[in-house]
């Protein structure tokens, strides 16, 4: 039955494409979703010929599924449409007018070749095919949006986990917000990649911004104190509030060597402590002349001045 | 629709194993993997090619490149018609070697792959499968 | 057949490991070095692996190899440059290399060197 619709379909497109292209022009413009701001009649004029065209190559072999090879350059045409109507601002409605359109002239000439008793027999395929084809530019239309969400969460990713260079060797990455798996890898990656950049000893990873704290989360973040460790740099996880730290214990997470500080200051003083570095309180006491050439001599041998 | 590349590379000589490496490296690198993901392949391919080798006598990889939905992956198959190995439970065990090797070759794959699969009998051979997803 | 070149700097051996290495590849930079050390009387050994995409479980056992023959020797060895992505592989793949030391380049790992050759020399006097 449904091989006998195709033979309409089939007929109605070699013989009467014409007017039908026409008839079917007319709809899209005086559709409520024609935007003449976006699109010219001459420009749907030629995308629909391109398309009629297509498709009668696809049904010439009597090929009802869409999505097979028969139908695949009016699948490829559509995705072109969609994308392109994406970018320019239409919403999914007003792009898959462009099929829906055609069904009231396509249907108006199939009756003409059909007999009364089977119209509605031999239309209804019809009417199924190119629902299929219209929710078919739908979903290509929200796969591109799809696709925008996603480049623009990976730059959100790439610009909330900043890393510092605390001092000379020492880097600090405050990590704020959950740390889901995804992210959490591409934060490893990232501050992996800027120890090997700065050449810096001592990493300190703080998560006083990150509310909770699961076992994938803290799995993860040992297997980046461990990378970093086997690349020959070693790092200290600070910020552990009391809640994580209770998290921490109940899960059964092993720290192992993994150094671990309640703050940013006191990781940094121990990583001060490890680069060799002190800090010492200048002095307040009023200058004497005899200090003013220790400062001198001491410059002139650093070379400065 | 395109057809998804298949290829098939001997492992018979050491130098096979490193072009095992490197094609296992293209397939990811055109497949979008990312750095990450590419090294963790390319290692467990590394590992199995090299038991392939070493253990079973020589054999061959079928590199797949699959698609399901919107998924896309690449399998690697390794198959030699070796000695086969007689407990698997053992062979799977970190730390375990018969020969040179660290003994990470199997359980390793298995770690750094999405998928991993393993027929092995004594006197039919080995098959080891992996599947890596990007 | 090729063989990784290394090159004698001062005390110290530097080895540049730039190609995919096949297993008696890796084999015979092992001999060679372990020549090279005895044969220019190197205290230090420092393998650069900046350049390798990829470290499976046999080249990891080359460096613990490594590391202890040039100990027995009374040498020190340092492997410089690993990337991220090999970092971060070994430690799934559960490899820590036992016994070899690292550092992120050839400065640090010079520094690194100096600083283990002289605690053994200390060693060394103490125990005489």
């Amino acid at each position: 039955m449904a091989t006998d619709s195709i033979a309409s379909l089939n007929e109605v497109l070699q013989k009467d494409e014409a007017t039908l292209l026409q008839s079917w022009v007319d709809n899209q413009v005086n559709a409520s979703a024609f935007r003449p701001d976006r699109t010219s009649r001459q420009d749907l004029m030629d995308q629909s010929r391109r398309f009629l065209a297509l498709m009668r190559d696809a049904v010439r072999g009597g090929e009802q599924d869409i999505m097979s090879p028969a139908w695949t350059g009016v699948r490829q045409m559509l995705d072109d449409l969609s994308v392109s109507r994406a970018q320019q601002g239409f919403s999914p409605s007003e792009t898959a007018t462009f099929i829906f359109s055609l069904k009231e002239p396509l249907f108006d000439r199939l009756q003409r070749v059909i007999g009364q008793t089977e119209a509605v027999a031999r239309l209804w395929p019809i009417n199924l095919l190119l629902d299929r084809l219209g929710l078919y530019t739908t979903e290509v239309f929200q796969r591109g949006r799809e696709k925008v969400i996603i480049r623009q969460q990976q730059e959100l990713m790439e610009l909330s986990t900043p890393v510092v260079t605390l001092w000379d060797g020492v880097l600090a990455l405050p990590l704020i917000g959950t740390l889901d798996s995804a992210r959490t890898q591409v934060v490893m990656e990232n501050l992996l990649q800027r120890i090997v950049e700065s050449g810096a000893a001592i990493a300190i990873i703080d998560i006083t911004g990150v509310p909770t704290v699961d076992t994938v989360t803290a799995q993860h973040l040992l297997k980046t104190v461990a990378a970093a460790r086997l690349m020959g740099a070693d790092c200290i996880i600070s910020g552990i509030r009391p809640q994580i730290a209770q998290t921490i214990v109940h899960l059964g997470v092993e720290l192992g060597t993994v150094v671990t500080k309640a703050t940013l200051a006191d990781a940094f003083a121990i990583a001060l402590k490890r680069v060799g570095l002190v800090v010492q309180k200048a002095s307040t006491a009023p200058r004497r002349r005899d200090d003013e050439g220790a400062d001198a001599r001491a410059a002139a041998e650093r070379g400065e001045g | 629709m395109l057809v998804p590349l298949s290829e098939n590379r001997p492992i018979a000589t050491p130098e096979d194993v490193v072009a095992v490496r490197q094609a296992v490296r293209q397939r990811a690198v055109e497949l979008g993997f990312n750095l990450v993901d590419q090294t963790k392949i390319v290692t467990a391919a590394s590992e199995l090619a090299r038991n392939t080798l070493q253990y079973g006598g020589g054999g061959t990889l079928r590199i797949e490149e699959i698609i399901e939905g919107p998924r896309r992956g690449l399998r690697l198959v390794f198959e030699d018609d070796g000695p086969g190995i007689a407990n698997l439970e053992l062979a799977m065990k970190d730390g375990y070697t018969t020969g040179n090797g660290l003994g990470l070759g199997l359980s390793g794959a298995k770690r750094l792959s999405n998928e991993f699969d393993i027929h092995s009998r004594p006197g039919e051979g080995t098959r080891v499968t992996i599947v890596r997803w990007r | 057949m090729e063989r990784i070149p290394i090159l004698k700097m001062g005390e110290y051996l530097l080895v540049t490991i730039q190609v995919d290495m096949h297993d008696r590849l890796a084999m015979s930079l092992q001999d060679d070095l372990t020549s090279r050390i005895v044969s220019a009387r190197a205290k230090g050994v420092l393998i650069d692996i900046s350049a390798l995409e990829m470290v499976d479980s046999f080249i990891g056992r080359m460096f613990g190899d490594i590391a202890a023959m040039s100990r027995v020797l009374d040498a020190e060895t340092v492997v410089v440059g690993m990337r991220p992505a090999v970092a971060i592989t070994l430690v799934e793949l559960g490899l820590s290399l036992p016994g070899v030391r690292t550092a992120l380049n050839i400065e640090r790992g010079m520094e690194l060197l100096r600083g283990l050759i002289s605690a053994r020399g200390r060693d060394d006097a103490g125990s005489a």
